[in-house]
C-alpha cells in the first residue's frame, strides 16, 4: 500500500531545475533510498515532503491527503518527520531536552508525563541514555546524527525521512547506524532515506530511486540498479 | 517647464549620485564583511564634518575631500581591525556575528554622533562654495551643483570599474561571493574584510564631503543618510554593488520627485519603499538567493 | 545556563526572588515616604523594567532583534492624545496596548518570515514610518506638529506603571514554564529544526511580538498623561527602540533579572546625566553596548553566574583534595 506519493513534482531556483517533473511513490513499511551525485536534488525533495519550500507545480500526496503547500509543523503533526543533513540540534539544550521537545511539540495533544516517559523510551531505544545529560555540542558526530534522528522518532512519525544520517561516520558508526536504521523499521515505521554510503544503501533498502540533474533517471531494487547502465553512466560520468 | 525638468533631472542625479556612493559603501561592508553598518551614516556625518573644519582652515573644498580619504580608510580599518574582529572571535556563528555586529555598529553610532556632538555642537554649519551658476540649455544651474555631480557619478562609477578591473576588487567579489572558494584561492579574509570597511568608511566620507558642498550639515544628519543607504541596498540586493548603483540613482529620482510634489511626504515615501519592497522581494532587484 | 536549572526546585534560589519581592513591595508603598522628585524617577525606571522586559519577552526569547519598540509605545502615546478626555487611565492604559497588540499582530503576520537583518532593518522602518506618517498628518490636518494630553498626576500614573510592571514581570517568569515559552526556545536555538518537530513558528512568533507590544503600548499610554505635551518625535523616539536593547544586553537577557538589573541602571544613570551632559551620556550608552555585546555576551548576570559558578567549584575542588 503506498503511504506516500508524489506527481509531477517540479522545484526550480532562479531558473536552474532542482527536481524536475519527478513521480514517486513510497510503499508502507519499506525502506526507500534515494541516491545521486551531489546537487541531484535529493535534499530539495525532502524540502519539497517535509514543506520546508513549496514546490512549483505537482502534487505530494501523503495517506491519500495532498499535503504540498502545507506548513512543516502540520506535515508533522500528520506522521512525516525528517532529519537534517547538517544535525540542526538545539545547542543550549541536553539531549534529553532535544529530544523531550520532538515528543512535546510532535503530536497534537501529548501531555508533559506521556512525552517525559516516550522521551526515555526513544533514548534508549536509540542508545543515548548515557548521554542523555550531555550537550550535543560535547558529544561525538555519529551520536549527534543520533540525537537527530531520535528527536525525529520522539515525534511519532509513520514516515521518517533520513538526510545522510552516515556521511562523516567511520565504518563501525556506519555499521551502529545500519542496525537502528533496521530496528526503526521493524517498529514499523517507514523510512526514506537520502545517503552516499553505497554498502549501507544496497543492503538496507528495499527499493532505491536515483536522481540526477533533478530528474529521476532509475527506479527499482539494489540488484537493479547495481545493474543499470544508465546508473553507472551517471556515476562514472562524474 | 524645460527649466523644472533640468532641475528636477540635475538634482535627481546629484542625489542618486550621493546615494549610490554611500550604498555601495554600506553594502560592500555587509557582502564581505557580514556587518550592517547602521553607524555608515555617522560616518559620512565624520566625513561632512572634517572637510568643514579643513575649509574653514582655508584648505580648498576639492583638497579637504582627497584629505578626508586616508583619514577614513584608517579609522574604518582600525575599527575592523579591533572591534569587529575581537566580536567574530567570540561570535559561534555567522549569524550569530550579523546580528552582533549590526548592535555594536548601533553602539558605534552613538559613539561617532556623541563625539561629533561634543567636539562641533548641534548647530546647522556651512560655507559657501563657488555659488556662480552657468545656463544649462538656457536654465541656470549653481556651479556647485554641477561639480558635485559631476564627482559623485564619477566616484560611484569609479568605484564599480576598481571592484570589476582590479585585482583587489576581484578578491573583494570573490569573498562576497563565496568565502569558502576565496580562501581556497589564497585570498584573506579578515584582511579583505577590513579594507572594506575602510573603504566603505572612504566611500561615506567622500559623501560626507560632497554634500558639504551644496547643503548645510549638523552632527545629527547621519541617521538619515544610514537609512537611505539601507533602502537603496535593499532596493538593490544585499551585497550587490551593481544593484546599489542603480538603487542609488533610482531613489535618487524618485526622492527629488517626491521632494517636487510635496516635500513632507519624501521620508514617507523613502519608509513606505522599503517597507514593501522588504515583503515584496526581499532580494532586491539585482539580489539573487534572498 | 541549562534548561533544567530552571525547573529543578532548589531552596536557595528563592532567596533572590523574595528579595526581589520585598523590594517590590517597598517600591509599591514609596509614593507615601518618598518626595515626588523619587516618585517620578521610580515611575520612568518602571517604564524602561517594563520595555526591556517585553522587549525581552519576545527578541531575547526568539532571537530576532526587533527596533520597533518605539513603534508600539508610540501607538499607546496617541491612544492617549486622542482619547484621554474620554477614558480612565487604566482604560487609556488597556485600550493602548490593544491597539498595539493587534499592529503588532498584523504587522508580524506580514513580517515575520524575515530573517535576521532584514527583521531587524524593517522593525526600524516602521518606527520611522508612523512618526514621518503622524508628523504629515498632524501638519496636514492639524496645522500643528504636537497636541496636549489630559494628564494625570504621576502618583496615579506611578500606581498604574507599577500594576503593569508587576503583571509583565510575573508574565516573563510565568511564559517560560509553559509549551509557548519551550516553542520560543526552540526557535532561538534552531527555527528550521522547531517547524519540523510540529513547531507553528509562524504563529508562536507573531503571538509573542503582539503581547509583548501590548506592554509597550500599555506604557506608551501611561507615560503620555504624564508628558502632558507629545508630538510625533516625542512619541516615536527611536532612542525607545534602543535602550530596552542597551538595558537587556547589558543587564544579560536568559534571566528575568538581566532586564530588570539592566533597566534600573540605565535609567538611574540617564537621570544623572542627561539634562547636565545629554552628549557624554547618548557616548558611555554607546560604548557600555558595544563592550557590553563583546566582553559580556550573556550580561552582568552572566558574569555573576559566572563568579558564583567559579566559586562553588573552587570550594568544590578544596573538597576534593583534602577528603
Amino acid at each position: 500500500m503506498q503511504i506516500l506519493n508524489g506527481s509531477g513534482v517540479n522545484k526550480a531556483f532562479g531558473g536552474r531545475k532542482a527536481v524536475d517533473n519527478v513521480d514517486f511513490h513510497v510503499d508502507e513499511n519499506e525502506i526507500l533510498g534515494l541516491i545521486g551525485p551531489n546537487g541531484a536534488g535529493k535534499t530539495t525533495l525532502f524540502n519539497l515532503i517535509s514543506g520546508a519550500i513549496k514546490a512549483d507545480s505537482g502534487t505530494i500526496t501523503y495517506k491519500g491527503r495532498v499535503i504540498s503547500g502545507m506548513k512543516p509543523y502540520r506535515i508533522c503533526h500528520m506522521g512525516l518527520a525528517r532529519t537534517f543533513q547538517k544535525a540542526k540540534n538545539f545547542p543550549d539544550m541536553t539531549v534529553r531536552e532535544n529530544v523531550l521537545m520532538g515528543a512535546v511539540f510532535g503530536k497534537k495533544g501529548t501531555d508533559n508525563a506521556a512525552a517525559e516517559r516516550k522521551t526515555d523510551e526513544i533514548l534508549s531505544f536509540v542508545g543515548l541514555e548515557d548521554f542523555r545529560d550531555k550537550s550535543p555540542g560535547d558529544i561525538a558526530l555519529a551520536l549527534q546524527k543520533r540525537v537527530e534522528v531520535a528527536r525525529a522518532l520522539a515525534t511519532s512519525p509513520d514516515v521518517l525521512m533520513l538526510d545522510e544520517v552516515m556521511a562523516g561516520l567511520n565504518p563501525t558508526e556506519v555499521g551502529e547506524a545500519m542496525e537502528l536504521i533496521s530496528k526503526i523499521r521493524g517498529s514499523g515505521v517507514t523510512i526514506i532515506m537520502i545517503e552516499h554510503v553505497m554498502k549501507a544503501i544496497m543492503s538496507l533498502c528495499d527499493r532505491i530511486i536515483v536522481l540526477h540533474h533533478g530528474q529521476k533517471i532509475e527506479e527499482g531494487t539494489p540488484e537493479h540498479i547495481s545493474n543499470s547502465k544508465t546508473v553507472i553512466d551517471v556515476y562514472l560520468g562524474e | 517647464m524645460l527649466t523644472t525638468l533640468i532641475n528636477v533631472l540635475s538634482s535627481g542625479l546629484i542625489m542618486g549620485g550621493v546615494y549610490a556612493i554611500i550604498s555601495m559603501g554600506l553594502s560592500m561592508q555587509y557582502g564581505v564583511a557580514r556587518i550592517l553598518n547602521v553607524s555608515h551614516g555617522e560616518f559620512i556625518m565624520l566625513g561632512a564634518f572634517l572637510c568643514f573644519t579643513l575649509v574653514r582652515s582655508h584648505v580648498h573644498p576639492i583638497l579637504s575631500m582627497l584629505l578626508c580619504v586616508p583619514v577614513m580608510f584608517v579609522i574604518g580599518f582600525v575599527l575592523h581591525r579591533t572591534i569587529y574582529k575581537k566580536l567574530s572571535d567570540v561570535s559561534g556563528s555567522t549569524a550569530a556575528f550579523e546580528s552582533n555586529s549590526m548592535l555594536v555598529s548601533f553602539g558605534l553610532m552613538f559613539v561617532v554622533q556623541n563625539v561629533a556632538l561634543l567636539l562641533w555642537g548641534s548647530e546647522q554649519k556651512g560655507y559657501t562654495f563657488l555659488m556662480r551658476s552657468v545656463k544649462i540649455l538656457g536654465s541656470p544651474i549653481a556651479l556647485n551643483r554641477l561639480l558635485v555631480l559631476v564627482f559623485a557619478v564619477a566616484i560611484s562609477f569609479a568605484f564599480y570599474i576598481f571592484l570589476e578591473r582590479s585585482r583587489l576588487g576581484k578578491a573583494i567579489r570573490a569573498v562576497s561571493q563565496d568565502p569558502s572558494a576565496a580562501r581556497l584561492l589564497g585570498v584573506r579574509r579578515t584582511r579583505v574584510a577590513a579594507i572594506c570597511f575602510g573603504i566603505g568608511a572612504i566611500l561615506a566620507g567622500c559623501a560626507g564631503a560632497l554634500i558639504t558642498m551644496i547643503n548645510q550639515i549638523n552632527t545629527s544628519m547621519g541617521m538619515n543618510y544610514t537609512i537611505i543607504a539601507i533602502i537603496v541596498v535593499v532596493l538593490g540586493g544585499m551585497g550587490s554593488i551593481p544593484g546599489s548603483l542603480l538603487g542609488g540613482f533610482i531613489l535618487g529620482f524618485i526622492g527629488t520627485v517626491v521632494n517636487y510634489i510635496d516635500p513632507s511626504l519624501s521620508l514617507v515615501a523613502y519608509y513606505l519603499i522599503i517597507i514593501v519592497l522588504l515583503l515584496v522581494k526581499p532580494s532586491g532587484l539585482m539580489g539573487g538567493k534572498s | 545556563m541549562k534548561l533544567i536549572n530552571e525547573y529543578k526546585a532548589n531552596p536557595k534560589k528563592l532567596i533572590l526572588p523574595v528579595l526581589v519581592a520585598a523590594l517590590l513591595v517597598l517600591l509599591g508603598l514609596s509614593p507615601n515616604f518618598t518626595k515626588p522628585y523619587a516618585t517620578i524617577m521610580l515611575g520612568t525606571i518602571m517604564m524602561y523594567i517594563i520595555l526591556s522586559l517585553s522587549w525581552n519577552m519576545f527578541s531575547g526569547a526568539t532571537g530576532y532583534v526587533s527596533l520597533a519598540t518605539a513603534a508600539f509605545f508610540g501607538v499607546g502615546v496617541y491612544v492617549s492624545a486622542f482619547f484621554g478626555s474620554s477614558l480612565s487611565l487604566p482604560l487609556l492604559m488597556l485600550m493602548g496596548g490593544i491597539f498595539s497588540f493587534v499592529i503588532a499582530f498584523l504587522v508580524g503576520a506580514v513580517t515575520l518570515r524575515l530573517r535576521g537583518v532584514y527583521f531587524t532593518i524593517f522593525t526600524l522602518g516602521i518606527v520611522k514610518l508612523l512618526e514621518q506618517l503622524m508628523l504629515y498628518l498632524e501638519i496636514t490636518f492639524n496645522k500643528t506638529r504636537g497636541r496636549f494630553v489630559v494628564s494625570y498626576t504621576f502618583t496615579e500614573v506611578f500606581y498604574w506603571l507599577f500594576i503593569l510592571m508587576i503583571l509583565v514581570i510575573l508574565l516573563s517568569v510565568f511564559i517560560k514554564r509553559t509549551r509557548f515559552g519551550l516553542a520560543l526556545k526552540c526557535i532561538a536555538e534552531g527555527e528550521d529544526a522547531a517547524m519540523h518537530i510540529g513547531i507553528g513558528s509562524t504563529m508562536v512568533k507573531i503571538l509573542a511580538f503582539a503581547i509583548s507590544s501590548f506592554a509597550m503600548g500599555a506604557a506608551g499610554a501611561a507615560m503620555a498623561t504624564r508628558w502632558t505635551y507629545i508630538d510625533p518625535y516625542i512619541a516615536f523616539s527611536t532612542n525607545l527602540s534602543f535602550l530596552p536593547v542597551l538595558m537587556v544586553i547589558f543587564g544579560g537577557g536568559r534571566h528575568v533579572f538581566g532586564p530588570l538589573i539592566g533597566a534600573v541602571v540605565f535609567a538611574y544613570i540617564q537621570e544623572l546625566l542627561i539634562t547636565d551632559f545629554p552628549y557624554v551620556y547618548m557616548l558611555a550608552f554607546g560604548v557600555i553596548m558595544i563592550v557590553s555585546i563583546i566582553f559580556m555576551p550573556n550580561g552582568i548576570v552572566g558574569v555573576i553566574e559566572n563568579i558564583v559558578g567559579r566559586i562553588k567549584k573552587a570550594k568544590g575542588g578544596r573538597k576534593n583534595a583534602d577528603p
